[in-house]
């Protein structure tokens, strides 16, 4: 685990680019300070000041297409990531045994302080070769077959299921098509409900339609402040509905995508806060909140017997949907 | 050619296979068959089932059409009647989604993509879904998971089997999130179902794709597939351009399916009532 800088100046977001260059400036202060052998401890803090003030300022007016962004940002901490910082004892396990090994989607036994619990999730590369290795973190039939196996094997011992859910959705290919992507997924909707133990999920990055529902029926659905889920995403949208592709911003709006927007329409139980300047800038804070979070969960969730958390599942996901009656 | 048209710009065609069927307008005459372009007297059509004569090609039915044609005479009751969609998101894009609902409305006598209830098929007592793809491409959003989840649920308690009839393009984006939550919502329903121990049959018809097919329409006991239906998680273009490869021939067709294992069978509309009926005496019913 690579210890993150603030503000990877290789994948600047364009609304980073003002911190970024204060950032510059520090980093010249402090040049100055040593080689003058001058105490600018005052303006330094002042600029920290500054900065912080507006990291505050641009993240609490981001746009819904800016929340995109950091959702999809390359540097965003992965399934692994916050495993590995969540979690200890971590043993991947592998293939839906009956097929293959999807790569894109990654589970296995782990323990959360005392807790055993099963973990899983999609998994996207930090670069293109881990990225061409994980199929960008979109899963074939096979990914959704290995975690509904995952999943039943924490129900056989009573384990809690943990799922993180990052991707841009399950992969549209002949393979897939062949091997029943809609099957796959489907069989999951139905099993997920049926588990007897306490399921938690939580989407991390890209909530991508029926690719991330796949192993998104939970007990609790958390998502991080600047996650995304969506029924189809912002380009997909616009390019059907607007028959043009570049006016995905649009698209965002009206999508109402955002973790504010799903906490107000009932769909998640609670936003996990991001340290100031979003996940990508420091794992380790936002690994903690996360688990923070998974703990006051999972400690409610225990209280339940299997039949109570059948039917709080099973009303969750009842409930949802506006319509008009007369 | 006249001169003019020279220089107007030319639509692309999609090769044929994916060709996008032209809704039937009401009241003409004569029907020219997609496939084989053969010009038939609609009187006939309707009564061959909206089956082509020449070439046995499947015209899609309405919802209505499709209970009228499958369940017995006037043994039919509707489920929530009165359920309609609302606009919550404010959603617009080239028109205002609260537009499009009356549009639709208007256009299909309808209130939204699917009509469900109770009846009975040679005296069998069934609850019945079937979707309808003029109301705007039987997408499906929160009117379509609630009368479906509703239909199960009312299935469980009278202790029949259900048979839904799936038609639909997948997932309404006008309704975003919330359409997305209904493929969790209906698979639920079925989950109980099932461990009421009751038949669910699921007929797919053309075309089958996206949310709806990733949700209830794969999980039948038993998936009957219409002849030449297209069924997919994602529609052929995508993959397409996805894959930058040319798709086999016949690739998400019904035949393909079943040759795939995703399908238990295709079977002819002249021959569906009966095959429902043989598996329903199967079940116990």
């Amino acid at each position: 685990m690579k210890e993150q800088t603030p503000l990877d100046p290789k994948n600047l977001l364009d609304f980073e680019k003002p911190v970024a260059e204060l950032y510059k400036k520090v980093e010249a202060l402090k040049k100055t300070a040593k080689t003058g052998d001058i105490d600018m401890g005052g303006e330094l803090a002042a600029m920290e000041d500054r900065i912080s003030k507006l990291k505050k300022d641009i993240f609490s007016t981001l746009t819904p297409n800016q929340i995109v962004s950091i959702a999809r940002h390359p540097r965003r901490p992965t399934t692994l990531d916050y495993i590995n910082l969540i979690f200890h004892d971590f043993v991947e396990l592998h293939g839906d045994r009956c097929y293959g090994d999807d790569k894109a989607i990654i589970g296995g036994f782990a323990k959360l302080e005392d807790t055993h619990c099963m973990v899983m999730g999609h998994q996207k590369g930090k670069n293109t070769k881990e990225n061409i290795e994980r199929n960008f973190g979109s899963a074939h039939p096979e990914g959704y077959r290995k975690a509904l196996r995952l999943m039943k094997m924490a129900e056989k011992f009573n384990r809690p299921i943990i799922t993180f859910v990052d991707t841009m959705g399950a992969y549209p290919g002949l393979g897939a098509e062949e091997r029943g992507q809609a099957e796959a997924i489907a069989r999951n909707l139905r099993d997920m409900m049926q588990l007897s133990v306490p399921v938690i999920v939580i989407i991390t990055g890209e909530g991508g339609s029926g690719g991330a529902l796949g192993i998104a029926v939970g007990n609790r659905v958390l998502m991080l402040e600047y996650s995304i889920y969506s029924v189809i995403s912002p380009e997909g949208c616009a390019s059907i509905l607007f028959r043009d592709a570049k006016r995905s911003a649009e698209a965002a709006e009206n999508l109402k995508l955002t973790a504010k927007d799903h906490l107000k329409l009932g769909i998640i139980d609670e936003i996990v806060k991001e340290p100031s300047g979003g996940a990508h800038n420091d794992y380790r804070a936002t690994a903690e909140n996360i688990k923070a979070s998974f703990l006051k969960h999972l400690e409610e969730l225990k209280k339940l017997s299997p039949s109570d958390l059948l039917k709080d599942r099973y009303d969750k996901f009842r409930k949802m949907g506006q319509f008009e009656e007369s | 050619m006249p001169l003019s048209e020279w220089f107007s710009k030319k639509k692309p065609k999609i090769s044929g296979e994916y060709k996008a069927e032209k809704l039937d307008v009401p009241g003409s005459l004569w029907v020219k068959c997609y496939k084989c372009k053969e010009t038939i007297y609609s009187k006939d059509l309707e009564k061959n089932l909206k089956v082509c004569p020449k070439c046995s090609y499947h015209f899609k039915l309405s919802g209505k059409e499709r209970i009228a044609m499958l369940l017995d005479e006037a043994s039919f009751s509707p489920y929530d009647i009165s359920m309609r969609s609302k606009d919550f998101l404010n959603f617009f894009d080239t028109a205002k989604y609260e537009q499009r609902i009356r549009d639709y409305e208007a256009k299909t006598s309808l209130l939204d993509a699917v009509v469900t209830g109770e009846g009975t098929i040679k005296g069998k007592h069934v609850v019945v879904c079937a979707m309808d793809f003029s109301f705007m491409g039987g997408s499906m959003g929160s009117v379509v998971g609630e009368k479906i989840t509703r239909a199960v649920e009312k299935a469980i308690g009278l202790k029949v089997p259900v048979i839904i009839c799936s038609t639909s393009g997948g997932a309404r984006m006008q309704e975003s999130i919330m359409s997305l939550m209904q493929m969790a919502k209906t698979s639920g329903a079925l989950a109980k179902l099932a461990e009421a121990k009751l038949p669910y049959i699921s007929l797919l018809s053309d075309p089958t794709t996206g949310g709806v097919s990733a949700s209830f329409a794969m999980l039948g006991d038993i998936n009957i597939a219409e002849p030449g239906a297209l069924i997919g998680f994602a529609g052929p273009r995508v993959i397409e351009q996805t894959i930058r490869q040319k798709l086999p021939p016949g690739f998400q067709r019904a035949e393909y399916l079943v040759d795939h294992g995703m399908v238990d069978f295709v079977v002819e509309r002249s021959k569906l009532k009966d095959t429902l009926v043989k598996c329903l005496d199967w079940f116990g019913f």
